[in-house]
């Protein structure tokens, strides 16, 4: 239930939907675009990002709070590791196990690799299943992987690596049977088509989803198949450090029991990196639709290894996260919203974005309207919004429409008495995705002989703004390959002495930069939520 | 904000703290200095991680929910749920049968249900479990599919079943032989695959690439945008 004073201006949205219905919002032109984006849009705000003093990327720009994690101290000291004490001893180590690592995984034991997953959460805990709107793939007559292409260059500001964008449109289709084949059930018309939607940014309709359960419905597919074929996995283990060998390839990591502490020595001859976002870093304090474990770990570990990286200076921020209620401030407000004809409006009821523009404009748009125009309303604990007018869809398709495509929106509204099919949402821009990453080339191979990488960890794919539906897809897409490619690897690979000397070199370039006193222990593992009294330490971060 | 909000008892794990009106289960356990790692997932009601029990000081009937999403109430007692043992049937998707013999083959438990309906009490996504694990019975997949498609697999229903049924992995098992043999299939992605493989589509993306900005910049403004409603409006 809206306060009163929300709810009265709630009429206004009403009193313009019959005329909004027939209104259609122009797209902006290219220069408009670039001026929304430059005046609004939080990547553009020079102070929040800092260079880089050491590393691969020195130099570079990055949000200070992924400055501080890159730049961070380690949390082992190589000296108290005894890497002959292994564990584990695998083929291939996969980190992370969202639908990136599981798709990695399952390749990857398809081509006789002694595969071992290690996840931080639980296996599938993941952002992978807080996608809800769909998976792209040109699969319609009236589509193509070329047309695929352009939307995907262009949403990305023209930045995207060319050849990736290339294998993400092509595979884009076979992933899809993929999926199907394991059982993943797609929303389809009754002959058996499916059935697909516009997004923001795609110039045809191309979309597959499963209700707005889409991520969740692919990974519990993924992560069901990972048990029937009994691959191994441990969780609440996240890596702490990889291990190179004396040639300089990856050798192994070194984990850690989240809950013990004790220490896990993995040795593999190849690893591919699926650790996923950055959302609970909260750069420039967004609120995010990331889940509890995203914490940019993998960057961070690949950068120490040595790996470069790309994009860094580039997040996404979704037009639509909740601004009201509370309990739920800055979750997802799926883009499927929208792309079934819901408006945004603002407190006149005037749209003021056509609402299918590629997410960053639409996310700068409603930045203008609440805080230049000063258009949006404000909630009563201080946050603004705008309206998106759920109810239109309904009208617009048929009763019903809302609770058969939308029900997980339709249920987070209801616990707090909000009807979506009468009334509109309050949405603000949050943090959302990591456009950028790890570098990696069309098999998922990164800089750092035997590291591999996929899904959000990674940049190229997306340039500098990534289009719904293209995340899901490249889980699949560069899973699928980084994981036939580290099988191929680890045939192949003739392996030196395992080392953490890079750990002590970096250490050391700490030191001469004179950042080792002032940088916290990276990777972060965990977001620090839990209220600290008394000046009480916290017990992971003095992990020894 | 949350500071000036009212505060109210809450119980956690039978100790008594003071929290904010209007906090989550999740962020009022956070509050009063619990640092999550069971218990804790997507934070947003999909992946069913932070699955939990309670009831109040004064009313001992257990209620279920997700921790993310409900919110505090005052004298609620409450827990978190961090493992629960649960049977998942091995199998090769590929060797199935879309049969009720097949299901009750891979779950014998199913046939033990007497239809106490305390799976679908304790859904905190409303869902009508025992509908669907009666369904499975039946051998109705498409129904046990259709009925559990919202289902995160939190696993209170199996944690309170009290013959041992695992309703959300059989609701996973039904899901996954619909989607592979029971829904009809895509001629229109089979077509597009081909294509793909025959290389129809190489020459007009490697001239794609090899596009200067600017030029690239024009095709991409002037491209044909399909109408998102287009066919709604007939």
């Amino acid at each position: 239930m809206y306060p009163p004073y929300l709810e009265e201006n709630i009429q206004q949205v009403e009193a313009t939907r019959v005329r909004r219905l027939l209104e259609t919002m122009p797209c902006f032109t290219d220069e408009e675009k670039t001026a929304l984006l430059q005046q609004y849009h939080p990547d553009y705000i020079r102070e929040s990002m800092r260079q880089l003093q050491v590393g691969v990327n020195k130099g570079d720009s990055t949000p200070r709070e992924l400055a501080d994690l890159l730049e961070g101290n380690s949390r082992i000291n190589p000296d108290k590791i005894d890497l002959r004490h292994i564990d584990y001893n695998v083929d291939i180590l996969v980190i992370g196990c969202g639908g990136a690592g599981a798709s990695a995984a399952l390749l990857a034991h398809e081509n006789g690799a002694k595969v071992l997953m290690a996840t931080k959460l639980r296996l599938g805990d993941a952002n992978t299943v807080g996608a809800q709107a769909g998976t792209q793939a040109a699969d319609r007559p009236g589509d193509s992987p070329a047309i695929h292409y352009l939307d995907t260059m262009g949403g990305g500001h023209f930045a995207n690596i060319p050849e990736l964008v290339e294998v993400l449109v092509k595979d884009a289709p076979s992933a899809i049977r993929w999926l199907e084949r394991l059982g993943v059930n797609w929303d389809k018309d009754s002959d058996g088509s499916m059935h697909e939607l516009s997004g923001g940014g795609t110039s045809k309709r191309r979309l597959h989803s499963a209700r707005d359960y889409t991520g969740l419905e692919e990974m519990r597919v993924l992560r069901d198949e990972l048990r029937n074929r009994e691959i191994d996995y441990l969780e609440f283990a996240p890596v702490i450090e990889l291990i190179l060998d004396d040639r300089g390839q990856i050798a192994g990591a070194v984990l850690v029991n989240l809950e013990t502490e004790a220490v896990i020595i993995v040795r593999a001859k190849a690893v591919v990196m699926a650790t996923g976002g950055i959302g609970r870093l909260h750069i420039q304090g967004f609120p995010t639709t990331n889940h509890y474990g995203a914490t940019a770990d993998g960057l961070v570990l690949a950068y120490r290894a040595g790996a470069e990286l790309v994009f860094i200076d580039t997040m996404q921020y979704h037009p639509t996260g909740a601004a009201y209620p509370l309990p739920i401030l800055g979750q997802l407000v799926t883009e499927k919203v929208r792309t079934l004809g819901a408006q945004l409006v603002n407190c006149d009821g005037e749209q003021f974005v056509m609402p299918l523009e590629p997410r960053d404009i639409v996310a700068s748009a409603i930045i203008r309207e609440c805080r230049e125009r000063q258009l949006g309303l404000d909630t009563p604990t201080g946050e603004s919004g705008v309206w998106l007018d759920s109810p239109m869809i309904d009208i617009i398709r048929g009763e019903g429409t809302i609770a058969q495509e939308l029900p997980a929106m339709v249920r987070q509204f209801r616990r707090h008495n909000i009807d979506i099919t009468r009334e509109p949402m309050l949405v603000y821009p949050t943090l959302h995705y990591q456009n950028g990453g790890i570098k990696i080339d069309t098999s998922g191979a990164t800089t750092v002989p035997g590291l591999f990488a996929a899904g959000e960890c990674t940049g190229g794919v997306h340039g500098r703004n990534r289009l719904i539906g293209n995340s899901t897809l490249e889980l699949f897409v560069f899973g699928r390959r980084a994981g036939q490619a580290a099988a191929q690897y680890t045939e192949e690979v003739k392996r030196g002495s395992p080392t953490l000397e890079h750990v002590r070199r970096w250490q050391q370039e700490l030191e001469q930069a004179d950042l080792s006193g002032i940088r916290s222990v990276s990777p972060r593992l965990l977001p620090s939520y839990a209220r600290r009294t008394h000046g009480q330490p916290e017990s992971i971060a003095s992990l020894d | 904000m949350a500071e000036k909000a009212r505060l109210i008892d809450i119980y956690i794990m039978g100790r008594r703290c003071l929290v904010p009106e209007g906090l989550t289960i999740l962020t009022a356990l956070e509050y009063c200095g619990y640092r999550m790692i069971r218990g804790c997932g997507c934070r947003a009601g999909f992946c069913g991680a932070c699955a939990t029990i309670y009831n109040f000081k004064n009313d001992p009937q257990l209620r279920y929910d997700l921790a993310c999403q409900k919110t505090v109430e005052p004298d609620m007692y409450l827990v978190q749920v961090p493992f629960f043992p649960a049977v998942k049937a091995l199998y090769n998707l590929e060797k199935m049968e879309t049969t009720g013999e097949q299901i009750k083959a891979l779950y014998p438990d199913l046939v033990k249900c007497y239809g106490c309906n305390t799976c679908t009490k304790s859904c905190p996504q409303e869902l009508e479990v025992m509908w669907f694990v009666s369904d499975a019975l039946r051998g109705d997949i498409r129904e046990v599919a259709n009925k559990s498609f919202d289902c995160l697999m939190c696993g209170l229903c199996a944690a309170r079943c009290p013959q041992g049924l695992v309703p959300y992995n059989i609701a996973m098992l039904c899901r996954r032989l619909y989607g592979r043999y029971l829904s009809n299939n895509s001629q229109h992605l089979d077509d597009r695959i081909n294509e793909i493989e025959a290389g129809k589509f190489d020459a007009e993306i490697d001239k794609l690439k090899g596009t200067e900005g600017k030029e690239l910049r024009r095709m991409y403004t002037e491209r044909d945008i399909e109408p998102a409603l287009e066919q709604y409006w007939d």
